[in-house]
């Protein structure tokens, strides 16, 4: 299959599973990215609709978090993205994100050499109030350590507060690229639960490997393979088909 | 004993003098990874517009009042404010992404400012006229120590103090030293990165235009060569205290200055090959400097 | 190509009025030095360009192994009063060793590092030649070359087509040379070090190798392009070893089309002979005319070219060579 059939086929599934959806919010079609002579992106299309939790889903190395930073503008690419019906690629990186997106990328990306409270001081913006109670709310033990170095933090506790600096803000997107990456069993469990919580108002585009946190959040699923999306849909019929699953993720749900 | 105290004041001062020149490099260095070899031409024209100011207000005579001083030290810090700014936003901001192209235009600025000095008012040492009390020296445990000394020390310190309260206090130094550690990031939280580019060029320069009237008074004049002698002993103060550390500048700058006039005095000319040889070994030790970031 | 050498190669017969361009008729004695040394500058730029067009390594040290190579040479004829070969041997093992043990040290470090320790090496070296411990280089004021020891066709301004012919052969040699080695396997291992040093790294090779050998070809043709320029001038002035001389070579190299077949060899030809003769022009009567403002700045050839070299770079990255061929073919 040529991917421009693949997407083709891909683009139908998304009208039909997103039938319940009027319009989607993010619109992704024909992503490519080249970085260092590698062709990462290959022509990636999908939707992101406007409620519930999309996840990301594929192998190691299939161009997840590269789609993410493609959408951001972080690197370069070709291709449209539209945001609310509005086109994104003309757009700088700070302006997508003022637009109403937060990001939580990968490996946290805390500043290790501020404070935590500095760390969230740099997300507040001109004109709009910080949502200090509720990310104290949601994460207490930022309260508690903000004059510490966000590089002193444990793994989960940066985690936290990398979610923290991208929901203190509202916003109307979260990109947010495997948060329980390395995390222990009962870190995962609270980081996904605090996820549940932020994402019961906010629609958010998910990368994650670990499929029960999958379970847990992800209304629909899109997986992508060699940098190109191979399947999109209601995230409990592809968890539900256990040789679907395996083929598409190379693992067993 | 007086010896060694003459010999560690001069040192320090020296070394103050680097600070001043390595902390805008640091800086840029530190945000925007560009090597600004257009550092020294700012401290040359900071140094050459001090220079025409005070000659004009001295009318002939040698020295200049406080308020004239002060007068030239502002006009030297605006000069490099105004060039920094220019810089960044002209040469620098349009090849955003290119950065071995944002080292060669400061190459070429170089080349341009340089040039322009030697024709504009020739290729001679000018005579830096300073007030009557920089010329007198002071009694220091039994050693005679040239005021200018004293008066590069304390620019160096208050410049020191200046940048520190700007990095910790305010929301631009935030963002300065958040991008420092990741810039990528900052632009990922919705802060536009290149207004801090500007500003750091706008404030590197600044403080190499301060440098630039102050190596006039180290040196006793300004002279077109100026600007290259004293960007290739800051980029080794730079390299040494690793690249984007302020503090790590002020260190390594104090320890060259010490490192070169000690050297000096014990065998004559050393100086300059023991720095050279201190950063050979702090690069093949730590390729990162002394303080510089993991990242 | 071949018509071009041999219109080159045959240069030094043909009398002809250049209306100015040159110093004088086109084979009399100073216009053939200024074109050798443009021969010898674009052959040295093209020596930089295997470096930092071709291999990646930003080195700021290059203009280090020019200089030993023109400052051994001198020495050996001049202090130590040895024979045309006997100092030509001597220096091209100067100008083996000394670049293996300095490129050994400094490829310990790569990027912004490896650009820092080169020009610290270079840095080392200006303050050898300029303070002179051991009374050899003439310090500030360098050194003339002795012609005692040398052939006597090297000798007086009569004979200066045979220095132009020998720039001529210098650049010939450099050019094969390179040419050569970059089509070759290794040249290619060179690329891929400038494309991605971690590819070269999975495929089993050990890049430090390859640019350790890069750093030596390079530096030492950039040492005999320094015996070229002392035969070629006559002396030697510690203005070669400095940092300057290093980023004027990397002006060259950027103006005319890092990492192109021509573009080294046409930015060092074009930079030699504007820096030489802008001075000339600016002193004619036509130029005596302008209004200051205009004739300061102009009558600095390192303005002139500062201002093209940052044209160049803000519009055309490639170099002035895609202006004739865009676009730019990388040298593959």
């Amino acid at each position: 299959m040529t991917s421009d059939t693949a997407n083709a086929a891909v683009s139908e599934r998304n009208t039909g599973g997103a039938s319940a959806h009027p319009a989607p919010l993010l619109e992704v079609r024909d992503l490519h990215v080249r970085l260092g002579g590698s062709h990462i992106l290959q022509g990636a299309s999908f939707d992101v609709p406007a409620r519930g939790v999309t996840a990301l889903l594929g192998r190691n190395g299939v161009g997840k978090t590269t789609t993410l930073r493609a959408i951001l503008g972080i690197v370069p690419r070709t291709g449209t993205v539209s945001f609310d019906a509005q086109p994104l690629e003309s757009v700088p990186t700070f302006r997508i994100i003022l637009r109403g997106i937060g990001y939580v990328p990968e490996d946290r990306d805390v500043f290790a050499g501020l404070t935590v409270a500095e760390n969230l001081a740099l997300a507040e913006r001109h004109g709009v109030p910080p949502r200090y109670d509720l990310v104290f709310d949601l994460f207490p033990d930022l309260r508690t350590r903000r004059r510490q170095l966000a590089g002193t933090l444990s793994g989960g506790q940066q985690q936290m507060l990398s979610i923290a600096r991208a929901l203190l803000n509202p916003a109307r997107l979260l990109l947010i690229d495997e948060p329980t990456k390395g995390l222990s069993p009962r870190l995962v469990t609270e980081t996904v639960e605090a996820l549940a919580r932020a994402a019961a108002d906010v629609p958010v585009l998910l990368v994650e490997q670990n499929l029960a946190a999958v379970h847990r959040l992800a209304d629909h699923a899109v997986v992508m393979t060699g940098g190109r999306v191979v399947h999109a849909g209601p995230a409990a019929d592809l968890l539900g088909d256990a040789v679907l699953t395996r083929r598409l993720l190379g693992v067993s749900a | 004993m007086s010896t060694i105290v003459l010999l560690a004041i001069t040192g320090i001062g020296l070394g103050g003098l680097y600070f001043l020149v390595a902390a805008g490099l640091a800086l840029i260095f530190g945000l925007m990874r560009v090597l600004n070899f257009a550092h020294g031409a700012f401290l040359l024209l900071g140094g050459y517009f001090a220079w025409l100011v005070g000659a004009y207000l001295a009318g002939g005579a040698a020295t200049v009042s406080n308020l004239q001083f002060l007068a030239m030290l502002f006009v030297a810090t605006l000069t490099g404010a105004v060039i920094g700014t220019l810089t960044e936003l002209v040469l620098i901001r349009p090849l955003y992404r290119r950065e071995i192209a944002q080292v060669l235009v400061t190459v070429g600025l170089t080349l341009v400012i340089g040039a322009l000095v030697i024709g504009v008012w020739g290729a001679d040492p000018k005579t830096f006229p300073v007030p009557a009390w920089v010329h007198r020296t002071t009694h220091v445990l039994g050693a005679n120590v040239p005021n200018s000394r004293f008066l590069l020390i304390g620019a160096a310190l208050a410049v020191l103090g200046a940048l520190q309260l700007f990095l910790r206090r305010t929301r631009y130094g935030l963002i300065v030293r958040a991008g420092v550690e990741n810039r990528t990031m900052v632009t990922a939280m919705g802060i536009d990165v290149r207004r801090a580019f500007t500003l750091v060029f706008a404030l590197g320069g600044a403080v190499a235009g301060l440098g630039g009237a102050l190596a006039g008074v180290n040196f006793g004049a300004v002279s077109p060569g100026l600007g290259t002698a004293l960007l290739i002993d800051a980029f080794i103060v730079v390299v040494i205290g690793g690249l984007g550390s302020i503090t790590g500048a002020a260190l390594a700058a104090l320890a060259v200055g010490l490192l070169q006039q000690f050297a000096n005095y014990y065998i004559v000319g050393v100086g300059d090959l023991s720095i050279v040889l201190l950063l050979v070994l702090v690069l093949l030790v730590r390729p990162r400097g002394v303080l510089g970031s993991a990242t | 190509m071949l018509i071009v050498a041999i219109a080159l190669v045959v240069v030094p017969f043909i009398d002809l009025p250049t209306a100015g361009i040159l110093p004088d008729r086109l084979n009399a004695p100073g216009s053939l030095q200024l074109l050798g040394l443009c021969l010898v500058f674009g052959a040295l730029a093209m020596t930089y360009d295997l470096l930092f067009g071709f291999t990646g390594l930003l080195s700021f040290g290059h203009a280090l192994f020019f200089a030993a190579g023109a400052y051994t040479f001198v020495i050996a004829v001049t202090v130590l009063r040895l024979s045309g070969p006997a100092a030509l041997g001597i220096t091209v093992a100067v100008a083996l060793l000394l670049p293996l043990a300095i490129g050994a040290v400094s490829l310990r470090t790569s990027g912004i590092a490896f650009a820092m320790v080169t020009l610290a090496f270079a840095q080392a070296g200006a303050v050898i030649v300029g303070q002179d411990p051991w009374h050899a280089t003439g310090g500030e004021l360098g050194l003339g070359m002795s012609y005692e020891k040398l052939p006597q066709f090297l000798v007086g301004v009569v004979n200066t087509r045979y220095l132009y012919w020998i720039s001529l052969a210098l650049l010939i040699m450099v050019a094969g040379i390179i040419w050569w080695i970059s089509g070759s396997v290794t040249g290619r291992v060179w690329q891929a070090i400038r494309e991605n040093e971690r590819r070269v790294q999975i495929l089993g090779l050990r890049p430090y190798t390859f640019k350790l050998l890069a750093f030596v070809s390079a530096s030492f043709l950039a040492a005999m392009c320094g015996v070229a320029f002392v035969l070629l001038v006559g002396g030697v002035n510690p203005s070669i070893v400095s940092a300057e001389f290093t980023l004027t070579l990397l002006v060259m190299v950027v103006l005319g089309g890092a990492g192109t077949r021509w573009g080294a060899l046409v930015g060092g030809i074009v930079y030699t002979f504007l820096d030489q003769r802008l001075v000339a022009m600016a002193g004619s009567q036509a130029f005596a005319s302008l209004p200051a403002p205009l004739r300061v700045p102009l009558s600095q050839p390192l303005f002139i070219l500062g201002v093209i070299f940052i044209l160049v770079i803000l519009f055309r990255p490639a170099g002035i060579v895609s202006l004739f061929s865009p676009p730019a073919r990388r040298r593959e």
